[in-house]
């Protein structure tokens, strides 16, 4: 195999940087908060197009975006674990 | 100035200040330890080749695609950043995550370019890369930030003029100072900013799928007063919980 083939071209090395740059920026350590905004957008979104009363759709996605917050935050925290585990 | 431009100044402005507070640790150890022209040439280029991304990508946006659509799309990319922000502020303040330390980084900048040969007064392509590279990655976000918030409000111009301010004041101060700026309240500031982020997030993707908010753009104002006490209650819960598991005799395992 030669040298060129080794190595990737500049326009792929690009691609790659492009691919990991967003996927750093949208899921990175925490796919959670992109799956679950997602899901708070879509069900805010059947909310409104089902004729839902105004302060249900309205308090709804505020609502749903506090509830990642604090799952993911609750997911973030180090475990925490008794000194005397693992010391038999 | 309307509610929704002020919070989109000051978001624009925080956002784009912390991020080069970050840039600017990376050309400060550039600088000292590689000599200043190449350094400074490599910032020069970076902020020129995100300032055409800002030019060529923005109105483009504004122009071919559909408010609807970019409302939901960018507000949802804010939701998802805000979020991300908001989360480490969160678990910063209850002692959970190491803080970002400018100090450290800056050091393991300084130990990493002294290891490699050359640098002086001469062009030295490593530095030029370096400062390029931390430059370009610190300010693509901010490009990220001008772009969502400048085009959903039909105000790139304000949006680009506030990241350039944040540029120019912290670029400014870091050369009176002539170091990084670890004074910073960066944490603070990312809290804050995270805060404005998630508000803009939930209102435009809300107006994007026909959400009708009470009092239009004030809505923000009240998102955002409602997200800061969430995250403070968040961040005291989590503290609790922290120290009395600590008192408790465990120990934190990441």
């Amino acid at each position: 195999m030669s040298r060129d083939e080794q190595t990737p071209s500049i326009w792929r090395r690009a691609a790659v940087a492009f691919g990991r740059f967003w996927w750093d920026f949208l899921v990175g350590e925490t796919p959670e908060l992109l799956v679950g905004s997602v899901a708070a957008v879509g069900a805010a979104a059947l909310l409104v197009h089902s004729g839902a009363a105004r302060a249900v759709v309205v308090g709804a996605l505020p609502v749903l975006v506090v509830v990642i917050l604090a799952l993911s935050a609750f997911r973030g925290r180090p475990r925490v674990r008794s000194r005397g585990d693992g010391e038999k | 100035m309307r509610s929704s431009s002020a919070v989109l100044v000051v978001a624009v402005f925080l956002a784009s200040a912390v991020e080069m507070v970050e840039a600017l640790t990376v050309v400060v150890a550039v600088g000292v330890t590689r000599g200043w022209r190449s350094a400074v040439e490599g910032t020069v280029v970076a902020v020129l080749v995100l300032a055409g991304l800002v030019a060529a990508v923005g109105p483009a946006l504004v122009h071919y695609v559909p408010l609807g659509t970019l409302r939901v799309v960018v507000g949802g990319l804010l939701l998802v950043f805000g979020l991300q922000w908001l989360r480490k502020a969160v678990l910063r303040s209850a002692g959970l995550k190491a803080k970002h330390d400018e100090d450290t980084i800056f050091q393991a900048h300084v130990d990493e370019l002294s290891s490699v040969e050359g640098g002086g007064t001469g062009r030295d392509t490593t530095a030029f890369t370096v400062a390029f590279k931390g430059v370009f990655l610190e300010g693509l976000e901010v490009v990220v930030i001008v772009l969502t918030l400048g085009t959903t409000e039909h105000r790139l111009g304000l949006a680009s003029v506030a990241a350039l301010a944040a540029v120019v004041v912290v670029g400014t101060v870091g050369a009176v100072v002539a170091r990084q700026l670890s004074g910073v309240p960066e944490n603070a500031l990312k809290a804050v900013v995270g805060v404005m982020l998630v508000s803009y997030g939930t209102f435009w993707t809300g107006e994007g799928i026909g959400v009708h908010w009470p009092g239009s753009d004030a809505t923000i104002l009240v998102l955002v007063a409602a997200y800061g006490a969430v995250a403070w209650v968040l961040g005291r819960v989590l503290s609790a919980e922290r120290t009395g598991g600590e008192r408790a005799g465990g120990v934190h395992v990441a």
